[in-house]
């Protein structure tokens, strides 16, 4: 049984406009699943559905369900769900700018009945993983760099101790050195904790090279999903989301016409 | 120098209510975002309370203090759930006249339960014997005052920055959907806010209700806790304890030069005078957040 199974959902924002249009994924237990698609594909939206915080938002799941665990959720209210232990680190670094990086992981641990001695037991394996924090403990995470606020929002997820943890689009906007960090520490983390991950992103050669399975989205649908080996062998994969030809070589502006011709039949 | 003095400090006395009041507001309003017309009739309450229990029915002040902080905080709460949590989601105007109409059933309820007339707590709870600091009065009623609104500011200033549910209140102030993305319930923040509002201005009633005794009039508090928030800066906490200091001694210092030559109530108005100056040179007032950018 998938931990996460997700079961042709549809999502509705503001009543009228359809995002999902009926949408189906599932997470084994200790894997590491990607989200690829283009923007507005309803990637966003599908981590949403999960956690419950759509229902910030005028969105609502109107047909399937979602179940983790064996259990139905997709009425649960987000902090039901994150009791449950699904933690959605929120794309952009959304970071608490006024509380310093150190009252972030407090704040993120909100959920759990520990003592103080295991929190700093929690924010001391955080630091350990992401040592640059440990420097920056009491600034404010308002003034950290990009990078230190994408690792302060992993760490906050960290600090609930989920069993899936859903990261969107950690690599926007960081460097690609930075990036290949904050990808290895992901991989620990599956590795080292055991942690569930199901990962969207846009930045598909990284996704698809740490993850297990891979899905790819469209107008808010899955219209491929394979392990990863094979999608990275998937000519309309590597073609439209790894930027490659058949050559390796530039694509010239006729083939353009070609690609827009492609992709509307990929969907 | 010395009548400059004994003015500062009498000022800081009452200012440090204005403070503790105004801390409540600042904090409502920061979870929030309800701009609370009601918070003078929550000092008037809570002032009213306390002396009807130690007064009425005789119950030991110690005693009848904290029933009146856990009569407020019931009352803080009760409100929160029954009246504001409705209303979330709607438009601005509507919550404002909410709290406004609030205030008026409150301010009612009091007139019908006790009248008008100016109740004193007797036997006194603190003696009005003058104290000589070098060359400045204080009589040992401002003292305890003045004692006691530090401690609930220290107190409370404490628990924002150390304790895991004030940090949770925090992170919702700064961004709800996130604090909800980590299983913080908005909700809950909410109750506690209005709790904590309302128990801090029922304190600031039953100190200065110890002063001058109490009535009605004990409501305008709530107005002069708008120029003390907005000389802090709406949303901070901070600004608030320190606007509502300076208020407290500006009114005092305006009052008494400048009543010889306007002919009188110059400190009624003068933290209004302040208001509108504020509000024209730094409408976001000393501490008021700007968004951080990060550079």
């Amino acid at each position: 049984m998938p931990l996460l199974s997700v079961n042709n959902i549809e999502v509705i924002y503001d009543d009228v406009i359809l995002v999902l249009k009926g949408l189906s994924l599932s997470v084994e237990e200790g894997q590491i699943v990607a989200v690829l698609g283009a923007n507005g594909a309803g990637k966003t939206t599908t981590l949403k559905a999960i956690s419950g915080l759509l229902k910030t938002e005028e969105g609502e799941v109107t047909d399937g369900t979602i179940e983790f665990d064996g259990e139905k959720i997709n009425h649960l209210d987000p902090e039901l769900i994150v009791r449950r232990g699904i933690f959605q680190v929120m794309e952009g670094r959304r970071v608490f700018e006024d509380l310093t990086a150190k009252e972030n992981l407090v704040a993120a641990a909100h959920t759990q009945r520990c003592s103080r001695g295991e929190l700093e037991k929690r924010i001391e394996q955080v630091y350990h993983y992401f040592p640059r924090l440990k420097e920056r403990e009491n600034g404010l995470a308002g003034y950290l760099s990009g990078g230190e606020q994408q690792m302060l929002v992993i760490g906050r997820g960290m600090m609930a101790k989920p069993r899936l943890m859903m990261l969107d689009e950690p690599s926007l906007g960081l460097s690609p050195l930075l990036v290949g960090e904050i990808f290895e520490i992901i991989v620990k983390l599956n590795k080292d904790l055991g942690t569930t991950i199901l990962l969207v992103e846009q930045n598909a050669r990284m996704a698809l090279n740490i993850a297990d399975h891979g899905y790819i989205m469209e107008n808010g649908k899955i219209v491929l999903d394979d392990t990863t080996e094979k999608l990275k062998n998937n000519e309309d994969v590597k073609r439209f989301y790894l930027g490659m030809t058949d050559m390796g070589t530039k694509r010239s502006y006729r083939d353009v016409k070609h690609y827009k011709r492609r992709k509307r039949w990929l969907t | 120098m010395h009548e400059l003095l004994q003015l500062i400090v009498t000022g800081l006395v009452i200012g440090s209510v204005y403070a503790l009041v105004a801390m409540g507001f600042a904090l409502i309003y920061k979870s929030t975002s309800i701009i609370n017309f009601a918070q003078g009739e929550f000092v008037l309450v809570g002032g009213y309370i306390c002396w009807w229990l130690y007064t009425m029915l005789g119950i030991p002040i110690v005693w009848a203090f904290l029933l009146t902080m856990v009569i407020a905080v019931g009352m803080g709460m009760l409100l929160e759930r029954l009246v504001l949590r409705p209303m979330i989601g709607e438009p601005i105007i509507s919550v404002i006249m909410i709290t406004i109409a609030l205030a008026t059933v409150l301010k009612s309820l009091v007139t019908i339960l006790w009248g008008t007339q100016i109740k004193v707590f007797t036997p006194a709870i603190f003696s009005q014997k003058a104290i000589h600091f070098g060359t400045v009065l204080v009589s040992e009623v401002y003292l305890w005052t003045f004692g006691f609104a530090f401690l609930f500011l220290g107190v409370f200033a404490a628990f924002f920055k150390f304790t895991r549910v004030g940090i949770s209140m925090r992170a919702v102030a700064n961004d709800q959907q996130v604090a909800q993305s980590m299983g913080i319930s908005v909700k809950r923040v909410f109750a506690i806010s209005w709790s904590i509002g309302a128990l801090v201005s029922a304190v600031g009633g039953l100190l200065v209700g110890n002063i001058n005794g109490i009535n009605i009039t004990l409501s305008d508090f709530g107005l002069k806790v708008f120029p003390a928030v907005i000389l802090g800066g709406l949303d901070s906490i901070g600004g608030a304890i320190i606007g509502g200091l300076t208020i407290g001694i500006l009114e005092n210092i305006m009052g008494s030069y400048l009543d010889v030559y306007l002919g009188g109530g110059v400190k009624e108005i003068a933290p209004f005078i302040v208001l509108i100056i504020i509000l024209m040179v730094k409408p976001y007032g000393l501490f008021g957040i700007k968004e951080i950018e990060r550079v």
